[in-house]
C-alpha cells in the first residue's frame, strides 16, 4: 500500500502495467517491485526447487526472489529482477517457474518431497543408468526446477558496446562515491562516476537523514548536478560495474532504455569497457538476512529495503510490520515506519541486553528468537520465544537485519580473498597491494566497512585524495558536510535456532540443513559446499547468502569464519546478457565484408558468392537455362580452354617493395633466387616457415630495377605480410628495402584463353603484341589513358594475362573486360571454374599447402636453392622430411571413367580394410574435368610419385563412396606448358 | 575506343543523423613514405625542401601548402595531396602510391564523432585527449583503421575493400547514439 506523504514517485503520472495477466497501475518513478507492493501483490515468484511462494525481499540488484520475465515473444527477457526494472506505461511482466499459476502451482508438490530433495539429491538419485541422465532425468528436472525460459528465437533487441577512458573511475555514487568524485573533479582529474541506481545518492535516497543541513537525497542530487556540469566529469547511472580486469579495465552494464516503453533506435543495454588509471570502490554494502524457520514467506523483507520502499516510493508491503534484528541501526526501520503511521507489531532483538526502544510505541522482545512463521501465500504471523515464554505476533511484514556485508566483489575479481574483520563482523576487501587485490582499486565508505554517513563521507574524501596521488595530482582542501555519525552497536547474528527449514540462499532454495548435510557428507570445504548445495549460484551469485552460508558451515565444522573462507568472486557482478557482450556481432556484424570492385556487377548477374576469408568472390556466373553449378562451371572451363575468360583475382595479396636491397630480402624469404630476376620479368616462388614446411606460394614481378610487387594467395596475405615484417625487423634490419600492402589499391583481372591476346589487342591503348610480351613477362600498359600493369602469368595453363588498374577504375574495367570477352565467345568465370582449371594443371593451392606439407611433399624440391640460405632451409633438410615414404603429391584418376573422386576421401591398398591404420593417403582437391571428360583429383599418397600407374581404393566414409583410382602425374593437361607459352 | 570511369563512393555514401554526418572523402593522391634504414634525416630534409614539413612524430599529422604528412606506423608516413611526390624523396626510401589502397570517411561534429566512435574504437577520441591533428592506428570494430582528428570531426581511413562495412558500422553507431539522445529525460 502507498503511504500518504511519503515517497518521491510522480503521483501525477499514472502508469498502467500487467503482471501475470492482471492489469495494475503505478506511478512514474516506481520499480516493478514497488508498484506490485503498492498494489498489495505480495506473492511474485515461486522458489527454484521447492516452488515455495516468495515475495519481494530487497530493493536492489541483489534481489533473490522477485525474478520475472519482461516482454513477450522473441523480445521476452527472463530473470529480470523486479526491484531493478523501472516501471513504464504498458510494461508486461510474468512470473517464472510456476504452473499453471503463482497461487496454484502444481509443482509445489516438490515441497512435499523436500526430505528427498536436499543437497546432493541429483548426484545421489540419478546415477544409474548413465544414459538416463541426458534423456530422462535432466529434462524432467529442468522442467520442474529453474528460473526463466528462453524464447528460443533470435533476440530482436539491438544492444550496444562502447569504450570509455578516464583518470578516476568512481564505482558507486553514494555518500562515499560522491565525495571521492568531488575531490577528484576539483583537482581537474577526468572523472567517471558510475552508479547502478537510477540517480546518484545510494543509501541517501532511501533514508530519512540529513546531510549538510538538507535531506540526504537533496544533498546528493545537488552535488551530482554540480559534478555533471563540470567538463571533466561524466556520470553514468543505471550502470553496474560487472568486473575488474587487467590493466585498469572494468566492464559495466548500462541499462540504457529498458526503462522506457518506446526505445526508438536506442539500445536496450550497453556493455562498457572502462579504461581507468585508478578507481574508487564505493559500492556500499548489502544487508544480510537471518536464518530461522520459515524465513522465506512473502512479506519477509530486509529492514533496509523496507526503508527504501517507504522513503523512495512511499510504499509499505503490509499493514503490521515486525522487526527482527540485533543491530541498533536497523531499528531505524521501526522508527521510520512508526513516524509514517504504519503499525509496528513488535521489535524482536536476539540480544538479551537489547537497549530499550526509543520513539517507537511497540513491544520489544529482548532475547527473542523467531521459531516459526505462518501464512501460506504470505506472512500472517510469527511465533517468538523469549526464554521459556512463547509469543504469537500477528504481522504481515517482517523486517530482517543480520548486519551488513561490504560489497567487495569487484575487489576480489583478480584472485584476491576478502579479509574477515572480527570487530566489524564482516569481510573486507583485500588491502590495496595484497596478493590478488585489483591494482589501483581503493575501497571507500560502506564497501570498506564504514557504516555511518559521516564516516563514509570522510572515507570517500580520503579515497579521492589517494586516487589523485596515484595519478600525480594534488587534492585541494574540502570540507565535509554535517551528517549522522552514530553507527550503532550490533551483535553478529547469522541464524537463530528452531525446528524447521531455515533458508540461507533464497534463490537456490538452500537451507541451513543443506549446508549441515553437506558438511556431514564430507563436503566441508566452502567450495565443495557451494557445488554440493548450489548455494551462491544463479543470477544473484549469493549476494545475500554467501556469508551466512559459510558462517553456518563454520559453525557445523567447528572452524572460525576466516578458517572457512569464502568462495571465489567472479565477474559478472550482475547478470550480463549475452546480447550485450556480443553486441554488434549479430548477423553480418560477426565479421566485416571485403568487396572487390567487380562485386556489384557480379551480383547483378545473380552470381552466388563464396567467402574467402573476409572476401566475397563469385562462385560461378549462371547462364540462362542452367540449373546447377556444375553446368555453369563446365561451360566456364570450356570457355577458357576454347576462347577467353575473365576473372577477378584482386583478392590475392599484393605487397609492393622499393629499394636496392629488395632482391636480397626476397632471396631470404623465397626458397629460390629472386635477386637475379630481370626488370620486366615475373618468377614463381615458394616461401617456407622456419620449420621447413611451405607457408605460401605466388609470383613476384620486378616492375623496375628497385620496384617489385609480390603476389600472395588470398588466404595467406596477412600471414605473409606479418612474416615479412618479422624477417625485416629481426633478420634484415639494415637492408635498404621497404614494403607495404597494396592489395586494395589495385583491381586485378585474369584474362585467360587462346583469345586472350586478341582481347588485349582491342583493350590496350596502342594494341597488344603477344610476341613482345613473352610468358612470365610484365610491364606498364595503358587502358583508355589509365596507367595499368600487365603480367603474362597463367593459373589456368592457358595463354593468359593479369591486368591491374588502380582500384577506382576496377568496376569500369571489369564491365569492359566482360563485354570484350563475350564478344569473342567468352565471358566471366568464377571460383569453381578457376579451381577446375588449376587442378587440370596440377597447380597447388592452400588445399595442398595446408601447413603440413613440405616442398619435397609437393614435388617442388628442386625449388630449394642449394646455393644460398633461405628461411626454412635447415628445417626442410631434416631427414624425416625427405623420407621418400612420406605422403607426396600425386594426381589421381578413376579407373572407370564414371568413377567419382571426392576431396577429403582417403586412399587404401585395393585389398586393405579401409581403416586408419591402413591409410595410404588422402585427396585434397577433386573435380570433374570437362576437358578430359572424367573426374580428376590431387592428393597425397605414401611414396606417391614412385608409384605412378599403381591402383588404390578411394574411400569416403562420410559420403559413403568407394572408387578404384590410379596414381598419375599431377599435371593432367599440357604437361610441357605449350599453351601458356603460345 | 574503350573508356574507363573512376568509381566515386564519395558521391554515393553520405548520411546524417542529428548533428553528426558521415561521408566518404573524395579521391586524394596518397603516397606512403618509408625511409630506408638510416635515411630518415635525409628524407626529412627532402620533405622540408619540397613541402616545408618534417617527418611526423608518432601520432602526429602535419599540414603544409597542398600537402599533409601523417604518421603511419613505425618509420612510415603518408603524404597526402601531391600527385607525384618530389623525386628527391625516392632516393632516401620507399615511396609507394597508395591512393587507391585506402578510402577515407569523415565523421563531422567533434564531440559527436568521439561519442559515436566510442562504440567502435577502443581509444579515447574526445578532443580533450585526441586534439585536432592527432592520428592513431587502431580498430574500428573488427576493421583495422587509422583515425585522425580534424577541427570539425574525425577522419577514419580504412582499406578500400572494407569501406562499405566500415560505413555501415559507423552509421549503426550513429543511429544508436541518436536513439539514446531521443530517450525521454529522467
Amino acid at each position: 500500500m502507498r503511504v500518504a506523504g511519503y515517497g518521491r514517485v510522480d503521483r501525477a503520472r499514472k502508469l498502467r502495467f500487467r503482471f501475470d495477466g492482471r492489469s495494475y497501475a503505478g506511478f512514474a518513478g516506481d520499480t516493478l517491485a514497488s508498484a506490485l507492493l503498492a498494489n498489495d501483490v505480495r506473492l511474485v515468484a515461486r522458489s527454484f526447487k521447492y516452488h515455495r511462494p516468495r515475495g519481494v525481499m530487497t530493493a536492489g540488484s541483489e534481489e533473490p526472489n522477485a525474478l520475472v520475465e519482461i516482454g513477450r515473444g522473441a523480445a521476452k527477457l527472463p530473470n529480470v529482477r523486479a526491484t531493478v526494472q523501472e516501471l513504464y506505461d504498458g510494461l508486461y511482466a510474468e512470473s517464472q517457474n510456476r504452473w499453471p499459476s503463482l497461487a496454484v502451482d502444481m509443482l509445489a508438490v516438490n515441497a512435499l518431497a523436500a526430505p528427498f530433495l536436499g543437497a546432493g539429491f541429483y548426484y545421489k538419485t540419478f546415477m544409474w543408468p548413465p544414459s538416463f541422465w541426458e534423456k530422462v532425468y535432466e529434462p524432467a528436472i529442468r522442467r520442474a526446477a529453474g528460473l526463466g525460459r528462453f524464447s528460443r528465437e533470435a533476440d530482436p533487441a539491438r544492444q550496444e558496446k562502447a569504450f570509455v577512458s578516464c583518470d578516476v573511475l568512481v564505482i558507486g555514487a553514494g555518500p562515499a562515491g560522491l565525495m571521492a568524485a568531488q575531490v577528484a573533479a576539483a583537482a581537474g582529474a577526468d572523472v567517471l562516476l558510475v552508479d547502478e541506481g537510477t540517480a546518484p545518492g545510494g543509501r541517501l535516497l532511501a533514508e530519512d537523514e540529513a546531510v549538510g543541513g538538507k535531506a540526504g537525497h537533496r544533498w546528493a542530487a545537488s552535488l551530482a548536478e554540480g559534478l555533471a556540469a563540470l567538463p571533466n566529469v561524466r556520470i553514468l547511472t543505471r550502470t553496474a560495474v560487472t568486473g575488474a580486469y587487467d590493466g585498469g579495465t572494468y566492464g559495466a552494464l548500462e541499462r540504457v532504455a529498458e526503462h522506457v516503453a518506446e526505445r526508438g533506435d536506442a539500445p536496450g543495454v550497453c556493455f562498457w569497457r572502462i579504461d581507468a588509471r585508478v578507481a574508487v570502490l564505493a559500492t556500499g554494502a548489502l544487508e544480510r538476512p537471518i536464518a530461522f524457520p520459515g524465513n522465506d514467506r512473502p512479506g519477509v523483507m530486509m529492514a533496509s529495503a523496507i526503508r527504501s520502499y517507504l522513503h523512495r516510493w512511499g510504499v509499505v508491503g503490509g499493514r503490521r510490520v515486525a522487526l527482527y534484528t540485533a543491530n541498533d541501526a536497523a531499528r531505524r526501520t521501526a522508527r521510520d515506519l512508526a513516524a509514517s503511521g504504519v503499525e509496528v507489531a513488535a521489535v524482536i532483538d536476539p540480544r538479551a541486553e537489547a537497549p530499550p526502544l526509543v520513539g517507537v510505541d511497540a513491544p520489544l522482545l529482548a532475547g527473542g528468537r523467531i521459531v516459526a512463521t505462518s501464512g501460506r501465500l504470505g506472512l500472517t504471523g510469527l511465533t517468538v520465544k523469549t526464554g521459556s515464554q512463547t509469543h504469537r505476533i500477528a504481522a504481515d511484514v517482517l523486517a530482517l537485519s543480520g548486519g551488513w556485508n561490504p560489497s567487495v566483489h569487484l575487489a576480489c575479481h583478480m584472485g584476491g580473498r576478502p579479509v574477515w574483520d572480527e570487530a566489524l563482523g564482516a569481510f573486507r576487501a583485500p588491502e590495496p597491494g595484497a596478493p590478488g587485490a585489483v591494482p589501483g582499486l581503493l575501497p571507500a565508505g560502506a564497501a570498506a566497512g564504514i557504516w555511518d554517513t559521516s564516516g563514509c563521507l570522510a572515507s570517500g574524501r580520503a579515497a579521492g585524495a589517494a586516487a589523485l596521488e596515484r595519478i600525480g595530482r594534488a587534492a585541494t582542501e574540502m570540507d565535509l558536510p554535517e551528517a549522522e555519525s552514530e553507527p550503532g552497536s550490533q551483535t553478529v547474528v547469522f541464524q537463530t535456532p528452531g525446528r524447521g527449514r531455515a533458508w540461507l540462499d533464497f534463490q537456490n532454495d538452500v537451507t541451513v540443513k543443506d549446508v549441515q548435510l553437506s558438511a556431514r557428507e564430507g563436503f566441508a570445504s566452502v567450495e565443495h559446499m557451494k557445488r554440493y548445495t548450489t548455494q551462491g549460484m544463479a543470477p544473484d551469485q549469493g549476494k545475500n547468502s554467501n556469508v551466512g552460508a559459510l558462517a553456518v558451515l563454520a559453525d557445523v565444522t567447528g572452524r572460525t569464519i576466516p578458517e572457512t573462507g569464502t568462495t571465489t568472486f567472479r565477474p559478472p557482478y550482475v547478470p550480463l546478457p549475452l546480447g550485450a557482450i556480443g553486441a554488434g556481432a549479430e548477423g553480418k556484424g560477426f565479421a566485416p565484408e571485403r568487396f572487390t570492385t567487380s562485386h556489384a556487377a557480379s551480383r547483378a548477374r545473380g552470381t552466388p558468392m563464396i567467402e574467402a576469408g573476409l572476401w566475397y568472390r563469385p562462385s560461378f556466373f549462371p547462364a540462362p537455362g542452367e540449373t546447377t553449378w556444375r553446368e555453369a562451371c563446365d561451360r566456364e572451363v570450356t570457355m577458357v580452354r576454347g576462347a577467353v575468360g575473365v576473372a577477378d583475382v584482386s583478392t590475392l595479396g599484393k605487397i609492393e617493395f622499393h629499394g636496392p636491397d629488395t632482391g636480397a630480402l626476397l632471396d631470404l624469404v623465397y626458397t629460390s633466387r629472386m635477386s637475379t630476376l630481370k626488370p620486366g620479368r615475373v618468377r614463381y616462388g615458394i616461401m617456407l616457415r622456419e620449420d621447413g614446411h611451405v607457408m605460401d606460394d605466388g609470383t613476384t614481378a620486378r616492375l623496375a630495377d628497385d620496384h617489385w610487387v609480390m603476389t600472395t594467395t588470398t588466404a595467406a596475405a596477412g600471414q605473409v605480410m606479418a612474416h615479412l615484417d618479422m624477417v625485416q625487423q629481426c633478420h634484415a634490419p639494415r637492408l635498404r628495402t621497404r614494403f607495404t600492402s597494396t592489395t586494395d589499391g589495385w583491381a586485378q583481372f585474369s584474362i585467360a584463353g587462346p583469345k586472350a591476346a586478341t582481347l588485349l589487342d582491342a583493350l590496350l591503348d596502342g594494341g597488344h603484341d603477344a610476341a613482345a610480351v613473352p610468358f612470365m613477362a610484365c610491364g606498364a600498359v595503358q587502358v583508355a589513358g589509365v596507367a595499368a600493369r600487365l603480367f603474362r602469368i597463367s593459373f589456368s595453363g592457358e595463354h593468359a594475362y593479369e591486368i591491374a588498374v588502380p582500384a577506382r577504375y576496377g568496376a569500369s574495367l571489369w564491365r569492359l573486360l566482360v563485354a570484350y570477352a563475350e564478344g569473342l565467345g567468352g565471358g566471366p568465370y568464377g571460383m569453381e571454374a578457376l579451381n577446375v582449371l588449376r587442378i587440370e594443371k596440377g597447380f597447388p593451392t592452400h588445399a595442398e599447402l595446408h601447413g603440413r606439407t613440405t616442398a619435397y611433399d609437393l614435388g617442388l624440391q628442386r625449388m630449394l636453392s642449394p646455393k644460398k640460405d633461405f628461411i626454412g632451409k635447415a628445417g626442410a633438410s631434416r631427414v624425416g622430411l625427405l623420407d621418400p615414404g612420406r605422403e607426396r603429391l600425386v594426381g589421381l584418376r578413376p579407373v572407370a571413367a564414371q568413377g567419382r573422386l571426392l576431396a577429403g576421401a582417403h586412399l587404401f591398398a585395393p585389398g586393405a580394410r579401409p581403416v586408419r591404420t591402413e591409410d595410404q593417403g588422402y585427396i585434397t582437391s577433386a573435380c570433374y574435368s570437362p576437358t578430359l571428360g572424367h573426374d580428376i583429383a590431387l592428393g597425397f599418397a605414401v611414396a606417391g610419385p614412385d608409384r605412378l600407374g599403381e591402383r588404390l581404393k578411394m574411400v569416403d566414409h562420410l559420403r559413403k563412396c568407394t572408387t578404384e583410382v590410379e596414381i598419375c602425374d599431377p599435371v593432367f593437361l599440357d604437361p610441357d606448358g605449350e599453351r601458356a607459352r603460345a | 575506343m574503350p573508356d574507363l570511369v573512376a568509381d566515386t563512393p564519395s558521391e554515393r555514401g553520405a548520411t546524417k543523423v542529428d548533428a553528426a554526418s558521415l561521408s566518404v572523402l573524395a579521391y586524394t593522391p596518397m603516397h606512403l613514405l618509408a625511409p630506408f634504414p638510416g635515411g630518415s634525416e635525409a628524407m626529412a630534409a627532402a620533405l622540408t625542401e619540397a613541402y616545408g614539413v618534417r617527418l611526423p612524430a608518432p601520432g602526429e599529422s602535419l599540414s603544409a601548402d597542398g600537402a599533409e604528412l601523417r604518421w603511419a606506423g613505425r618509420d612510415q608516413a603518408l603524404l597526402l595531396g601531391p600527385d607525384a611526390p618530389a623525386p628527391a624523396l625516392h632516393t632516401h626510401g620507399a615511396v609507394t602510391d597508395v591512393s587507391d589502397v585506402y578510402l577515407r570517411l569523415m565523421l563531422t561534429g567533434p564531440s559527436e564523432a568521439a561519442d559515436i566512435l566510442a562504440r567502435l574504437v577502443p581509444i579515447d577520441l574526445r578532443p580533450l585527449r585526441f586534439a585536432s591533428g592527432a592520428t592513431a592506428k587502431t580498430l574500428l570494430g573488427h576493421i583495422s583503421a587509422q583515425v585522425t582528428a580534424r577541427a570539425d570531426g574525425v577522419e577514419i581511413m580504412v582499406m578500400r575493400s572494407f569501406w562499405q562495412s566500415a560505413f555501415h558500422e559507423i552509421e549503426t553507431a550513429m543511429t544508436r547514439v541518436a536513439g539514446r539522445a531521443a530517450l525521454p529525460p529522467d
